[in-house]
């Protein structure tokens, strides 16, 4: 397994460079997820959509579907993606460091 | 993940008839973009198959138990001997090559392992040598070879290029279903612990929770929950669905994606509006939280393991006790269904035969299985006049069908979602014959393919289907795609949004949905999509 050096602490990855658990997520992956996808800045914006995510994950062991994390976030996908170039599950969910769903997705 | 070449490069192909002399010394390249992750330790241990740890296809060391080569040799011994079909495709072909063309994965790549004939000739070659009297005698003459470690993952390479489709055996004169050699293979490889993870996770997830995602029983009811406000946002009805209902007459399942992914989720959507929508005519029928998919990976796993996931619709049939069973839209489900079921786990006897409750038809192709696809059952309901249906609701679409593999060569659904369609919108038209029905296509992502990883692979393997429908866009202005399988909408937004962005893709019962007309219903504006109808466009 792949891992990387940010800000003195050691992350472990998977093929696409998601963190390995996330249990092992803080502040700073989040940080390193930001250098990754380009974004200029961390708003208040982002780390709402980050907190919807991961308060979803923590109660049902899965990320939301795409439309659940527009309707709460009250973004438009098209917004969301101006937030996260890479998309709500390459990108936010990335950050938020929640796995890739699988199957017929 | 490897950057994905853009289409003018993807679709500059090379069919040169390749020289298949010396074929047997090239050895495979494993090339990002075309091969899935290996299966991870935790994935395989949970539904405890062999030599779970982590591995990676593209290191040079895969892993494999010391004995690896006795293991694949016993494996395919106790196949020959267990399943007739399996020697006889290993022994009748006799190369003339009407298959070799019709691949969606030679098509889009061009690469000659591609070619069905030879796909074969890679397990044929070894089974001669192993096998066959003139195979250990002769060797290469009488095209047989040594099974090694580079056979082995040529072998990998190409059978997981392969979505089980079975376009190839429409073609061939003898019949040979490449899918079921590809099947073999791919049981062989996991024996080695060698599936890809994309298959082995939604197997371990579906052995779990009941579905490939890993949804489990409350977070299944949310989902619900919140299409039940989007149908009445709307339409002004609040459906009231079941889950897990004892005594219920009808379990419905369907794959777990239709209550995820876009769009699958507004085809979700429909099935709750018609299931409400026929509630006063006697329609009595639970969603499980349990038997919450009806896609079964363990297909593209093994025999047995897809026998173990199947068995968990009927136990939970069972555990409610129903009459018969409802299914989705969904591509191979119905291919383990039809075809697989009855032998696994059949006959379902504590099922009664399938009658349509509202119509009284009896689905006589559904005796043994005691399940129907939601396509046939709501055939019946507008051959019997039973939906009251609006399809100018549908007119913002230009729409064309594509048969998955798997439904239409797996099942012979041919008939039945054209009807369907042309009873709910006004414009229809057909792909090319050659790309439809029997011969239709493959989306190029099935047998679970449909990664981020091997997206190179899956846009090539996609090119057949998207040039048919690029077609069908440049003649009639098809904008919208319909089909019946929920990995076709999973994978086809992706393949179309690379070849044909204008096309669209939606699931069939997306577009009755849209069309059922309900009582006391209030104006409708918008499709579920919240789009707006035609002629409820706002004034710029």
């Amino acid at each position: 397994m792949a891992s990387i050096e940010f800000e003195g602490k050691t992350y472990n990855l998977d093929e696409d460079g998601f963190i390995d658990d996330f249990k092992n997520w803080d502040e700073g992956w989040m940080r390193y997820v930001k250098t990754q996808e380009g974004i200029e800045e961390l708003t208040a914006e982002h780390k709402e959509v980050i907190n919807v995510l991961q308060d979803y994950y923590r109660k049902n062991g899965i990320a939301p579907m795409v439309r659940i994390l527009s309707k709460v976030t009250k973004f438009k996908l098209k917004y969301i993606y101006e937030l996260f170039p890479s998309g709500p599950g390459k990108g936010a969910c990335k950050m938020a460091g929640l796995p890739k769903p699988t199957g017929c997705v | 993940m490897a950057d994905t070449p853009k289409p003018e490069e993807l679709s500059k192909i090379d069919h040169a008839p390749p020289l298949m002399e010396g074929w047997m010394d090239v050895p495979a390249e494993i090339r990002p973009g075309i091969y899935c992750y290996g299966a991870k330790a935790k994935n395989l241990a949970a539904v405890g198959m062999p030599n779970a740890r982590d591995w990676n296809p593209a290191d040079e060391d895969w892993k494999l138990p010391d004995n690896w080569e006795q293991i694949v040799e016993e494996g395919m011994k106790d196949r020959l001997d267990k399943y007739r079909s399996f020697k006889l495709f290993m022994d009748i072909c006799v190369r003339c090559g009407a298959c070799a063309d019709k691949c969606h994965f030679f098509i889009g790549s061009g690469d000659p392992k591609n070619m069905p004939v030879m796909r074969a000739e890679l397990l044929r070659s070894v089974y001669r040598k192993k096998f066959t009297a003139a195979g250990k005698i002769l060797g290469k003459i009488a095209g047989a070879r040594k099974l090694t470690e580079e056979v082995l993952k040529e072998w990998w390479t190409y059978l997981y290029q392969c979505t089980e489709c079975r376009r190839c055996s429409v073609f061939c004169p003898y019949g040979i279903d490449m899918a079921e050699i590809t099947i073999m293979g791919r049981e062989l490889t996991n024996l080695l612990g060698l599936n890809i993870d994309w298959i082995a996770g939604p197997v371990a997830n579906c052995n779990r929770t009941g579905n490939h995602l890993g949804i489990q029983p409350h977070a299944y009811k949310d989902m619900i929950d919140f299409f039940v406000d989007e149908i009445e946002e709307v339409t002004g009805i609040r459906v009231e669905p079941d889950l897990n209902r004892k005594g219920a007459e009808i379990l419905f399942v369907t794959p777990s994606g239709d209550v995820f992914a876009d769009p699958g989720t507004y085809t979700a959507m429909g099935y709750l509006m018609l299931f409400h929508y026929l509630k006063s005519q006697g329609l009595d029928i639970t969603w499980s939280t349990y038997a919450s998919e009806g896609g079964n990976f363990g297909f593209f796993t093994s025999h047995e393991m897809a026998k173990r996931l199947n068995a968990k619709m009927y136990a939970e049939a069972k555990r409610l006790g129903v009459k018969w069973i409802l299914g989705g839209e969904c591509g191979h489900m119905w291919r383990v269904v039809h075809q697989y079921m009855n032998t696994w786990n059949g006959p379902a006897d504590f099922l009664e035969e399938p009658v349509s409750p509202i119509t009284g038809t009896k689905f006589e192709t559904a005796t043994g299985t005691k399940m129907v696809h939601i396509i046939e059952f709501t055939a019946d309901l507008m051959r019997n006049n039973r939906l009251k249906l609006d399809p100018s609701r549908n007119d913002n679409l230009i729409v064309t069908f594509h048969d998955s593999c798997n439904t239409s060569r797996g099942m012979g659904f041919l008939e039945e979602p054209r009807y369907v369609i042309k009873n709910v919108c006004n414009n229809f038209y057909e792909m090319p014959p050659n790309t439809i029905r029997e011969q239709t296509f493959c989306c190029g992502s099935g047998s679970g393919l449909n990664a981020g990883e091997d997206m190179e692979l899956r846009m090539r393997g996609g090119l057949p289907r998207a040039n048919a429908v690029k077609h069908v866009h440049e003649k009639y202005g098809v904008n919208m795609l319909s089909c019946i399988c929920a990995l076709d909408r999973a994978v086809l937004p992706t393949s179309l949004g690379y070849w044909v962005p204008e096309v669209a893709v939606t699931g069939v019962h997306e577009m009755v949905a849209n069309a059922l007309v309900f009582e006391g219903e209030k104006e409708r504006t918008t499709n579920l999509r919240g789009e707006p109808l035609p002629g409820m466009e706002e004034e710029e």
